[in-house]
C-alpha cells in the first residue's frame, strides 16, 4: 500500500511538472484517446491502476483456474495453434482441390465455407438461389456433395470446422455418413459446427425457424453428440459475426458470453448433465485492428468463462471451465482501397490473437472486401501465421504481456463493461427476451453508426480510405467464380434427384415431420436417415418448416 | 405548408444477412431529412418492386454482398420497366468488384458505391441525383 | 387533372394509386381535385384502426390480419404510419418489413407513412389516404398508428373499429389504461399472451372496463388474447373487429361516425385552404412581418387577426 501512495504522488508530480509543461509547448495529437471501440485510454498505466489485482484470484497460473493467462499449462511450447483458413467456393469438385492443396501447403485443419444458399437451407435448383450459388462458399445440396467435397481426404486424421447454423444439424448429419462411407465410425471424427443460432438472430441474420423450435434442433445436436460423437464441438459460440455487424470489443465480448450462458442454461433445463456437454463447448472471436484491447478481450473472455461455468452453472470437471476460442481476424477492417496493406492489417490482429492464447486461428486474405481469395492471397494469409509462429518467438513463452499494467486494467475494465451488459440482459428476462425487444441489436447498430461518423469526420484514421488516400486500380487479380458453375450444380443435383430412391426419401421425411411434431423426440437419427437418402437440404429445411414456421426480420432501428 | 419529401426505399435483396451497411445508409438518409422505406433482408425483385410502387419511392438503393449483384440489380430494374416504373432511379452498394460497374450500368444502375465509400458521399450523391418523380418532367 | 389517374384508381391500380397517395402527403393542388372525383366511390370499406406500444407486435398482427382477410379472398388496405424526426424532418419507415409475405399479393396495397410533424398518433394525410385506398376497392383498410404516444385518440375519429394492443410485462399495462386508452379501444387485444403474465393482465383490464363503467354501455370492448407471430386468436379477433362493425351499423353509430368525419374534413378543407391562401399571399413578405413582430412593432395576434380580415374583406369583393 506502502508503495502504491509513493506512486501515486510520485505520478501526480510528473503530471504537473513534467508532463503538462511538455504537452503545452508539444500537444498531443488528439482531445481524446481511444481504441477502436471508443474506450478512453490514458497516457499511462502504472501500479496504481492494478492495486487490487490479486494474482492467485485474477490470473493464476496457464491451465490453471481462472485460465486468464492461457487454458493449456505450456500453452505453444507445447503446440501451436491449429492454423484453419476458412475456405470454399463453386461446386465440391472446386473446393475438393482446394482442401488438397491446403493440406500440402501445412495447414493442418479444415474450415469448409458454404454458400448463401446452402447457408439459408435453399437448394441450388431454388429460385431464390439464382445467382448465389457458389460464390461465397461451396454448394452442397445433398450427401453426393459432401461425399465429393471430402473425396481422398481421410476424416479420421484430419479435423473440419464447419461454419453452418441453422441448418447444422443436416450438414453434419452429412458429414457423419461421408464418415461412416470412409469406415470411419463417429466417435473417431472430430470437428467443429458453428451452430449458434442466438448470434444470428443478433448479428449474422442467417436464420430460418423461430428461437424456440432453433434452440431445440441445437438442444438435439448437443445430446446426440456427447452420445455418439464425442469428440465433435457442438457449437461455437460466436463473436465474430457481433463485431463484424458493427459492435464495440466489450458488446462482442458480452453479448458471446451471455449467449454461451443462454445455452448452458437451455440444456441444463432441458435435462443435461453440464459436464456431459460443456467441455465441447467452444468459442470464435474476431481479431480486430485495436491491439492491446483485442488481447484484454481474450484474457477477459477466458476469466469470466472460467467463473461462470464453475460458479453459477456448479460445473465439476475443469475441462467444462475452459474457454477454448477460434480466432478469425477482421473481415470488416480491410479496405478495399490498397489492398496490400490488409496484409499488415491482419498480421498485427493475427499477433493480438496469439498473445491473447487463441486455440485455431483464420488469418484473411489481402483481397476478400473484392471476392473470395485467390489461391495466392490465402498463401501469404496462412505464411503470416506462419511467420508469427516460427521466426517472432512470441509463442516460446506464455502470456508474455501478463503483468502489463495497461493489459491488467483494460482486461479488468473490459470484464467490468461487459458484467453491466450482462447483468442488464439478465434482468431484461434473458438473451431471447433481449433479442425480442431488439436490444443487442440497437446497441450493434448505434456503435456502428457512431464509428461510422468518427471515421467520416476524421477522428479515426482508416489508412488509404480517409487519410493518405491515392488514385489507384486495382492492383491485385480477384477471383472470379465462373457463372456456369450454378448450371453445373443444378445438373448435378438433377442428377441425384433421378438416381435415388424417391419412395424411401418421402417415407424419410415423413418421419423427420412427425418427430419434429414431439418435443421431447432427438432429431439427429431422423435427420440422418434422410441424408442417408440423398434427401436434399431443402427438403429437409421445408419439412422442419412445416412443423416449426419461419423467423422473420424484426429490423430495428 | 406542403412539404415534399423524397422516398428512397433501403432493400437488400439475396440470401445473405449482412445489413450493417443497408442500415447505416437507411440511418444517414434519415439524418438528412430523407423519408426512408427499410423492407428487411432476404428480399426478391419481386418484392423489393412491389414495395417500391406502392411506396411511390423516388429511389432505390440495393445493398449486396453475396457476390449476386450482377443476378440480382439487372432482375430489378427490368421489373420496375415491366411495371411503367422505370423512372425509379436504382442506385447499389456492397461488395461489388470494379469490373462489374460498367455491366451493371448498361443495365440502368445510376451509381454504385463500392466498400470504403464514406456514407456522406453517398448521401450527396442522392441529394444531388434523386428528386421527387412526380417533379422530375 | 389527368382523368385516367381517375380510372385507374378507381380499377384498383396500385401505380395510380400510389402517385395519388403521395400528392395527398406532399400536399399538392392536385391532391384535391382527385379527391373530389373519387368521394362519390368512398365510403364502402371497413377501417380498422390498430394502436399500442411499440414492441407490442401491431405490425405482426396486422400481417396476419391481412393473410387472414385474403384467405376470405377480402382486399386489403395498410396505412402504417410511423414518426418523423422533429430535428432532421427524416423518418425511417420500417412496418413493411413483418408484413413483406403479402408485397407481391396484387390485391393487398400497404403505403408507409410518415408523421412529419402531426401529432396525434397519424400523419395528417391519413384520412384522405384511406378514402383512396376505399376508392380503390379495398374492402379492409387497417391503420396502423404510430405508437409511441399515450395519447393516440385521433385514431377514434378515423378507425370505425379501434384495436388496441397491449403486452404483458411491458409495463405499460395499468399505466397505459390510465391514460385514456380504455376510451379508445372498442377491442382489447392482449397479445404475446403465451407469456405467465397474460391472464393477469386480460383481468386488469376487464376491472376496469368495470370500474370505468363502460361494462355496462350496448358494447363491451372484448379482450383478446392472441400470440401473433404464432397466428393464434387471429381468427377471434377478426370475429370480434366485424361483430363492431355490424354494432356500428344495427345501432346507428356508424351514421353518428360518419357525421362527425363529414364535420372534421369539411373543417379540415377551410381550414387549410383559409392558410393556404393566407400564406400565398404573405409568403413574400413573410421576412419582414417576422422582424416587426421581433422589433415589437406588433404582437402577432393583432397581425394575425389583421391579415385575415383583410384577406376576408378582398374575398367580398
Amino acid at each position: 500500500m506502502d508503495d502504491i501512495e509513493r506512486i501515486k504522488k510520485a505520478k501526480k508530480e510528473w503530471e504537473e511538472k513534467i508532463l503538462k509543461p511538455h504537452i503545452e509547448k508539444h500537444p498531443e495529437r488528439m482531445e481524446r484517446f481511444s481504441t477502436i471501440s471508443d474506450h478512453e485510454i490514458k497516457e499511462i498505466y502504472t501500479p496504481e491502476d492494478i492495486a487490487d489485482l490479486d494474482y492467485m484470484r485474477d490470473l493464476g497460473f496457464p491451465g490453471e483456474y481462472p485460465f486468464t493467462r492461457g487454458i493449456y499449462p505450456n500453452m505453444y511450447r507445447g503446440r501451436l495453434w491449429t492454423m484453419r483458413q476458412f475456405a470454399g467456393f463453386g461446386t465440391a469438385v472446386e473446393t475438393n482441390q482446394r482442401y488438397h492443396y491446403l493440406l500440402q501447403q501445412g495447414q493442418t485443419g479444415l474450415s469448409v465455407a458454404f454458400d448463401m444458399p446452402t447457408i439459408m437451407g435453399v437448394d441450388s435448383d431454388d429460385p431464390r438461389a439464382t445467382g448465389e450459388v457458389g460464390k461465397c462458399g461451396v454448394a452442397i445440396d445433398t450427401l453426393a456433395d459432401m461425399e465429393t467435397l471430402f473425396k481422398g481426404i481421410p476424416l479420421d486424421k484430419v479435423t473440419t470446422s464447419m461454419t453452418i447454423n441453422a441448418p447444422a444439424a443436416i450438414l453434419w448429419a452429412m458429414y457423419i455418413v461421408v464418415a461412416e462411407k470412409q469406415g470411419v465410425p463417429s466417435n473417431k471424427i472430430g470437428g467443429t459446427i458453428q451452430n449458434d443460432i442466438l448470434k444470428e438472430y443478433i448479428a449474422q441474420k442467417s436464420w430460418i425457424y423461430p428461437p424456440e423450435p432453433s434452440m431445440r434442433i441445437i438442444r438435439d445436436i448437443v445430446a446426440y453428440a456427447s452420445e455418439h460423437v464425442p469428440r465433435w464441438n457442438t457449437i461455437s459460440i460466436s463473436g465474430y459475426h457481433i463485431r463484424e455487424a458493427g459492435s464495440t470489443a466489450v458488446q462482442e465480448l458480452a453479448f458471446t458470453i451471455m449467449d454461451g450462458i443462454s445455452y448452458v442454461d437451455y440444456f441444463t433445463r432441458e435435462g443435461l448433465d453440464v459436464d456431459s456437454f460443456a467441455p465441447r463447448l467452444s468459442f470464435f472471436f474476431d481479431a480486430h485492428m485495436d491491439f492491446f484491447e483485442e488481447i484484454a478481450k481474450f484474457r477477459a473472455a477466458r476469466r469470466m468463462w472460467a467463473k461462470i461455468m464453475k460458479e453459477r452453472f456448479k460445473a465439476k470437471n475443469p475441462a467444462s471451465w475452459l474457454m477454448r476460442f477460434h480466432t478469425q481476424t477482421a473481415g470488416c477492417s480491410l479496405t478495399a482501397q490498397q489492398p496490400y496493406n490488409n496484409i499488415i492489417r491482419t498480421a498485427i490482429e493475427a499477433l493480438s490473437a496469439v498473445l491473447g492464447g487463441t486455440q485455431s486461428l483464420h488469418t484473411n486474405s489481402m483481397d476478400e472486401t473484392y471476392a473470395l481469395p485467390t489461391e495466392e492471397a490465402v498463401t501469404i494469409a496462412l505464411r503470416t501465421q506462419q511467420i508469427i509462429a516460427y521466426e517472432s518467438g512470441i509463442p516460446n513463452t506464455i502470456d508474455p504481456l501478463g503483468g502489463s499494467y495497461f493489459i491488467e486494467k483494460l482486461t479488468n475494465e473490459m470484464e467490468e463493461k461487459a458484467w453491466e451488459y450482462i447483468n442488464k440482459i439478465e434482468e431484461m428476462g434473458g438473451m431471447l427476451r433481449a433479442i425480442e425487444l431488439g436490444y443487442p441489436q440497437k446497441e450493434i447498430q448505434d456503435a456502428a453508426y457512431h464509428y461510422q461518423l468518427q471515421v467520416e469526420k476524421g477522428e479515426k484514421i482508416i489508412v488509404g480510405v480517409n487519410k493518405y488516400v491515392i488514385d489507384e486500380d486495382v492492383p491485385i487479380p480477384i477471383l472470379k467464380i465462373p457463372d456456369d458453375l450454378e448450371k453445373k450444380q443444378k445438373e448435378r443435383l438433377a442428377k441425384v434427384k433421378r438416381d435415388r430412391n424417391n419412395a424411401k426419401v418421402k417415407e424419410a421425411l415423413k418421419l423427420l415431420r412427425e418427430a419434429a411434431e414431439d418435443y421431447s423426440e432427438n432429431l439427429m437419427p431422423y435427420i440422418i436417415n434422410a441424408v442417408r437418402e440423398y434427401a436434399t437440404e431443402g427438403e429437409i429445411i421445408n419439412t422442419l418448416k412445416e412443423a416449426f414456421g419461419e423467423y422473420r426480420d424484426p429490423a430495428y432501428f | 405548408m406542403p412539404e415534399e419529401k423524397v422516398r428512397i426505399l433501403i432493400a437488400k435483396p439475396g440470401l445473405d444477412g449482412h445489413d450493417r451497411g443497408a442500415k447505416i445508409i437507411a440511418r444517414a438518409l434519415k439524418e438528412a431529412g430523407f423519408e426512408v422505406i427499410y423492407t428487411g433482408l432476404h428480399q426478391t425483385p419481386e418484392q423489393i418492386v412491389n414495395a417500391a410502387i406502392q411506396e411511390d419511392v423516388d429511389a432505390i438503393g440495393l445493398s449486396i454482398l453475396s457476390g449476386a449483384h450482377n443476378t440480382l440489380m439487372p432482375a430489378v430494374i427490368k421489373l420496375l420497366r415491366e411495371k411503367g416504373a422505370d423512372d425509379i432511379i436504382v442506385f447499389g452498394g456492397g461488395i461489388i468488384p470494379d469490373d462489374d460497374i460498367p455491366f451493371l450500368k448498361s443495365q440502368g444502375v445510376a451509381e454504385i458505391f463500392t466498400p470504403g465509400t464514406p456514407v456522406s458521399e453517398t448521401i450527396e450523391w442522392v441529394k444531388k441525383h434523386v428528386k421527387p418523380r412526380h417533379k422530375r418532367k | 387533372m389527368d382523368s385516367s389517374l381517375i380510372e385507374k384508381i378507381l380499377s384498383g391500380d396500385d401505380v395510380a394509386t400510389a402517385r395519388a397517395l403521395r400528392m395527398i402527403d406532399d400536399e399538392l393542388p392536385e391532391a384535391r381535385e382527385i379527391l373530389k372525383k373519387i368521394y362519390p366511390y368512398t365510403g364502402k370499406a371497413h377501417i380498422i384502426g390498430i394502436t399500442g406500444a411499440p414492441g407490442a407486435g401491431k405490425s405482426t398482427l396486422v400481417s396476419k390480419l391481412i393473410e387472414l382477410y385474403r384467405k376470405k379472398s377480402l382486399k386489403v388496405g395498410v396505412i402504417a404510419v410511423d414518426p418523423t424526426s422533429p430535428f432532421t424532418g427524416g423518418a425511417i419507415l420500417g412496418d413493411r418489413i413483418r408484413m413483406q409475405s403479402h408485397s407481391t399479393d396484387p390485391e393487398v396495397f400497404i403505403r408507409s407513412v410518415a408523421t412529419r410533424g402531426h401529432l396525434g398518433g397519424l400523419s395528417k394525410s391519413a384520412w384522405e389516404m384511406v378514402k383512396v385506398l376505399d376508392a380503390m376497392g379495398k374492402e379492409k383498410i387497417i391503420v396502423e398508428t404510430v405508437g409511441v404516444g399515450q395519447d393516440e385518440v385521433e385514431i377514434i375519429g378515423l378507425a370505425h373499429t379501434s384495436v388496441v394492443v397491449l403486452v404483458p410485462g411491458l409495463g405499460d399495462d395499468i399505466q397505459a389504461i390510465k391514460a385514456g386508452i380504455l376510451e379508445i379501444a372498442d377491442i382489447f387485444v392482449v397479445n404475446k399472451a403465451d407469456r405467465p403474465e397474460a391472464n393477469r393482465l386480460v383481468k386488469e383490464i376487464e376491472f376496469m372496463l368495470e370500474m370505468a363503467g363502460i361494462k355496462d354501455k350496448e358494447w363491451q370492448p372484448p379482450v383478446i388474447k392472441t400470440i401473433a407471430t404464432k397466428g393464434e386468436g387471429i381468427e377471434e379477433l377478426a370475429v370480434a373487429i366485424d361483430n363492431h362493425f355490424e354494432y356500428l351499423k344495427k345501432s346507428g353509430k356508424l351514421k353518428e361516425k360518419i357525421r362527425m368525419q363529414l364535420e372534421k374534413e369539411f373543417e379540415n378543407t377551410i381550414t387549410s385552404l383559409i392558410k393556404e391562401k393566407i400564406y400565398r399571399k404573405i409568403q413574400e413578405k413573410m421576412e419582414s412581418l417576422i422582424s416587426k413582430m421581433e422589433n415589437g412593432e406588433v404582437d402577432p395576434i393583432t397581425l394575425g387577426e389583421k391579415i385575415t380580415r383583410e384577406l376576408l374583406k378582398e374575398e367580398e369583393k
